[in-house]
């Protein structure tokens, strides 16, 4: 009994051991990096932040931009989400599946996807070039705030639209119909009584949105310019090219501090969430009858269609054209490096070497995943237990990608941590980022395992292992295999935290993508291509195992 | 059931995981270089067999970025040998140590005014002028004047037909600023027209402003690129002879080598701290000064050899440039304030 008790108390401080070294050690050496030189407060790197209007203007242009990526976001969403409440129409919870596709999808494939179609070789400017026999592109959305607007409303459209449409569904209609019967119609309805009654879903979806586009990396770097540089991206400019590391350290603590802000909000309303009038959904749907009804569902669903789908369709069609004609071309050429190419290995070795730490990533955030979801929400835990470390486990969400890579490059470069040259820095960052999904996937289904059957097990006989093994695992392997597919897609697509801690010659899919990208070239452009298909189709059959295995919603998120 | 296939999708995880190791034997020199390096197959086949030494290339990044890689990582290298410092990163490099001095009996070929450094810890390889080249067909079609000094491509007839390079991550780009700061001064009370009164005028006459040199000499530029649409660029003097035309029977850009216009960028090696394999480090060195690795430079990465026994292409040695007065930008400022300069113009070209 004695050595159980032990061994448990073991198996739970690995995580928190792993936590503790890998990403509570590099924060801390931010916050003393940007604030402690030679063992006196130094303040130098905060002084410049307020000093400098660019810091500031860094500062509000986020925030402007955060703000209108997601009051579009919202508002695109909403009519759909009324649709997708209030319509019955074939191929609906299909429709709604698939809108949470971008969710998995790399930033760099994204970026290459929307290149694909709006950029200077996209399909838009050779139709247009053609047609009008142009010399010049003539759209140019490369570094304008346009297109950063609607990427993010690309990225965060599905999460709106299931939060709010999810919160709809199970609302009672009856106050809306006793407002429809005393006269209210059109903007009134809307404005009087759906937005109050929505209030909660839009504000939560708003936060949530507005956390994804505040931090945004890939997307900026890849399409905007110097005019729109995120926090997130100002703090991997200045440690990796400016080598202010003083600065970015402060930049960094203004981010996590903003974060964290926010997600204790979000936490906050998504209790708010909870406790409504609940009706069945089925109720709420009906099937459409008039021709304004008929329009506006299909307005709405091929708003859907033509934002989610032509990027991708465009990307993968753009891979196998060179000149107008079917080529293979772009795929062949990943196989080989040429002389003078700015790549260290082939793309090929990046593929396999993207898969090895993928794998990697998964069998260490599923264990450690599975451990801390235990810790959280195994049975007969004290309630402080969970209300203490549920967060702790959710905050290498809240940390950008690029602070925790520039946390790494800072802590982890003195023996016995010196993991700079090392490969394994590499795995130790995705699990780091996907520990969370897993214990978000696996803690529902631990909390819902009823408590007779730990008793039916332990009167049998079994002891906790095999209670454990014959009974609650099989409960929770949905969970675990939706979280292990979350963990292995997150790290094929892992970006901002591989920047720091890749070197070049253990490069990972998304980095070698982004390396081509930044290559003049049709040869490079074309490769970029074809990776970034190739990394779309392992996300979409990740996404599709996700979708099938798990049973409903979007997990806790 | 289910637990039986979660471990034997481990397991093969696993096995997919090990299955792949690379091997090899024999010393291997690892060179840290920036994107732009290059040498030729043949040259390098020659090394290789004659020193039994492997020589990997590892392209780190612009300049910039391969320096502060380096810094980073400074005691525990990527490589062996770094290749690409230049004179305007050089005292980032040598502050924080990350040399091991080597001086190459082959220096005895190398002009003084290229060893910078006289604890050896770098060794010069190459130099070239960072100067604004232009498309001569462009010009003459469009019967417009070539700028002859800074200060008048902030003229509206040059509206639009510049790119340069973000100094921030390009080393072209940064010389470039260096000649502006030269040419122009910093603020203060006196002047009344400083580099970054100079750059705000730049950025209202619709400059571009790339990431780095390769995208914007072949992704920007007129004569570099078929989508270029710019006919000025931020490039080197020793650019114009690969613009040669056999049809025209001369190079269809030049270079602006008016006094001020151009900065000197001395590029230099150094043994890596850290490394296990030094003797071999300092044979790396001697090859790049020898003269069969000078003689390529010009070819391979479009800037002058040191050595000054390594000959000159035909071609180059007839439309490369090199300007009589380059900017004068004292070693110890770029040193002092190469920082507060960047970041000034930084705040200047966003605002």
């Amino acid at each position: 009994m004695r050595l159980h008790k032990l061994l448990w108390y073991g198996l739970m401080s690995v995580p928190l051991l792993f936590l503790a070294i890998f990403f509570f050690y590099p924060l801390i050496s931010i916050f003393s990096f940007s604030l402690i030189d030679n063992g006196a407060i130094d303040l130098s790197g905060f002084v410049t932040l307020v000093t400098r209007p660019l810091y500031r203007e860094t500062l509000l242009r986020t925030t402007w931009q955060a703000t209108l990526s997601t009051l579009l976001t919202i508002g695109l969403a909403l009519p759909a989400a009324y649709v997708f409440t209030r319509y019955q129409f074939r191929g609906k919870s299909l429709l709604l599946s698939l809108t949470t596709l971008p969710f998995v999808l790399p930033t760099v494939v994204v970026a290459t996807a929307f290149m694909a179609i709006v950029g200077p070789r996209g399909f838009l400017n050779e139709w247009l070039m053609q047609l009008f026999a142009l010399d010049e592109a003539p759209i140019q959305l490369r570094g304008t705030l346009a297109i950063i607007l609607i990427v993010h409303v690309f990225y965060n459209y599905a999460i709106a639209l299931r939060m709010i449409t999810g919160y709809w569904s199970n609302q009672s209609t009856n106050i809306e119909e006793a407002a429809q019967v005393l006269g209210a119609k059109g903007f009134n309805l809307w404005w009087s009584i759906r937005l109050p009654i929505l209030r909660p879903a839009i504000l939560a979806a708003s936060v949530l949105v507005f956390i994804f586009t505040f931090t945004s990396f890939g997307v900026i770097l890849i399409l905007g310019d110097l005019q729109f540089m995120t926090l997130e991206v100002q703090i991997y400019y200045q440690a990796r090219n400016l080598f202010n590391l003083p600065l970015a350290a402060a930049l960094s603590l203004v981010q996590i501090m903003t974060m964290l802000l926010m997600m204790i909000f979000y936490t906050w309303l998504q209790k708010n969430i909870a406790t409504s009038n609940l009706q069945s959904a089925k109720q709420v749907a009906r099937p459409v009858k008039t021709t304004g009804e008929r329009i506006f569902l299909a307005a709405n669903l091929l708003f859907i269609v033509i934002l989610l789908f032509t990027p991708l369709l465009a990307l993968i069609a753009r891979s196998f054209i060179q000149d107008g004609t079917f080529t293979l071309d772009y795929y062949r050429a990943l196989g080989e490096l040429d002389d003078g190419s700015v790549l260290a290995i082939t793309p090929l070795a990046a593929t396999i070497n993207s898969f090895r730490i993928a794998s990697i990533t998964t069998i260490a955030a599923v264990i450690l995943g599975l451990i801390s979801a235990y810790l959280i929400g195994g049975h007969n835990r004290p309630k402080w237990i969970s209300q203490i470390f549920d967060p702790v486990f959710m905050l290498p969400l809240a940390t950008s990608a690029v602070t925790l890579g520039f946390g790494f490059t800072i802590a982890l470069d003195e023996p016995p941590l010196d993991l700079r040259a090392s490969w394994w820095i590499i795995p130790i960052a995705h699990t780091l980022v996907a520990i969370p999904f897993v214990v978000r996937s696996v803690l529902p289904a631990i909390r819902a395992i009823p408590e007779n059957l730990y008793e039916a097990g332990a009167v049998l006989g079994a002891n906790p292992f095999t209670t454990w093994r014959l009974i609650e695992l099989p409960l929770i392997s949905r969970g675990l295999i939706v979280g292990a597919t979350f963990a292995f897609t997150i790290s094929m697509g892992e970006f901002g935290a591989s920047l720091f801690v890749v070197r070049s010659n253990s490069s990972t899919m998304p980095l070698v993508i982004y390396r081509l990208l930044g290559q003049p070239g049709l040869n490079n452009y074309g490769q970029a291509l074809a990776m970034s298909s190739l990394l779309m189709l392992v996300c979409m059959v990740s996404f599709i195992a996700i979708e099938r295995i798990r049973t409903s919603g979007i997990g806790e998120f | 059931m289910r637990f039986r296939n979660l471990i034997s999708v481990l397991v093969f995880l696993f096995i997919l995981v090990f299955a792949v190791k690379a091997q090899d034997d024999g010393v291997t020199i690892t060179i840290v270089a920036h994107d732009s390096f290059n040498v030729s197959e043949e040259t390098l086949n020659i090394f290789q067999e004659e020193s039994g030494i492997t020589i990997e290339i590892l392209r780190a990044g612009d300049a910039g970025q391969v320096v502060n890689q380096s810094v980073l990582s400074a005691g525990n290298p990527l490589g062996d040998v770094l290749f690409g410092v230049d004179n305007t990163f050089l005292s980032r490099a040598l502050n924080a140590e990350i040399f091991i001095p080597y001086e190459s009996p082959l220096l005895e070929n190398v002009d003084e005014q290229f060893i910078l450094d006289e604890d050896y810890n770098v060794t010069p390889i190459d130099y070239g002028d960072v100067c604004i080249n232009y498309d001569i067909p462009y010009f003459e079609e469009n019967e417009l004047a070539v700028p002859e000094s800074l200060a008048e491509l902030t003229a509206p007839e040059y509206a639009g037909l510049l790119v340069v390079e973000n100094p921030a991550t390009s080393s072209p780009g940064l010389a470039f600023l260096m000649a502006t700061v030269a040419e122009f001064g910093e603020p203060s009370d006196d002047n009344d027209y400083s580099y970054l009164d100079f750059w705000s005028d730049l950025v209202a006459n619709d400059v571009l402003i790339a990431e780095d040199w390769s995208t914007a000499y072949f992704g920007n530029f007129t004569q570099g690129s078929e989508d270029g649409t710019y006919p000025l660029v931020v490039s080197y003097a020793s650019s114009p002879p690969f613009t040669y035309n056999e049809e025209l029977d001369s190079a269809t850009t030049a270079s602006i080598v008016a006094d001020g216009t151009c900065f000197r960028q001395i590029e230099f090696a150094g043994i890596l701290d850290g490394t296990e394999h030094e003797a071999e480090a300092q044979q790396v060195i001697d090859w790049m000064l020898s003269v069969e690795f000078q003689q390529e430079v010009p070819d391979q990465m479009y800037v002058f050899p040191v050595n000054n026994e390594a000959e000159l292409p035909e071609l180059f040695a007839e439309y490369a440039q090199i300007p009589d007065v380059p900017a004068d930008l004292a070693y110890e400022a770029i040193e002092e304030n190469r920082d507060t300069w960047i970041q000034s113009w930084l705040e200047t070209v966003v605002d």
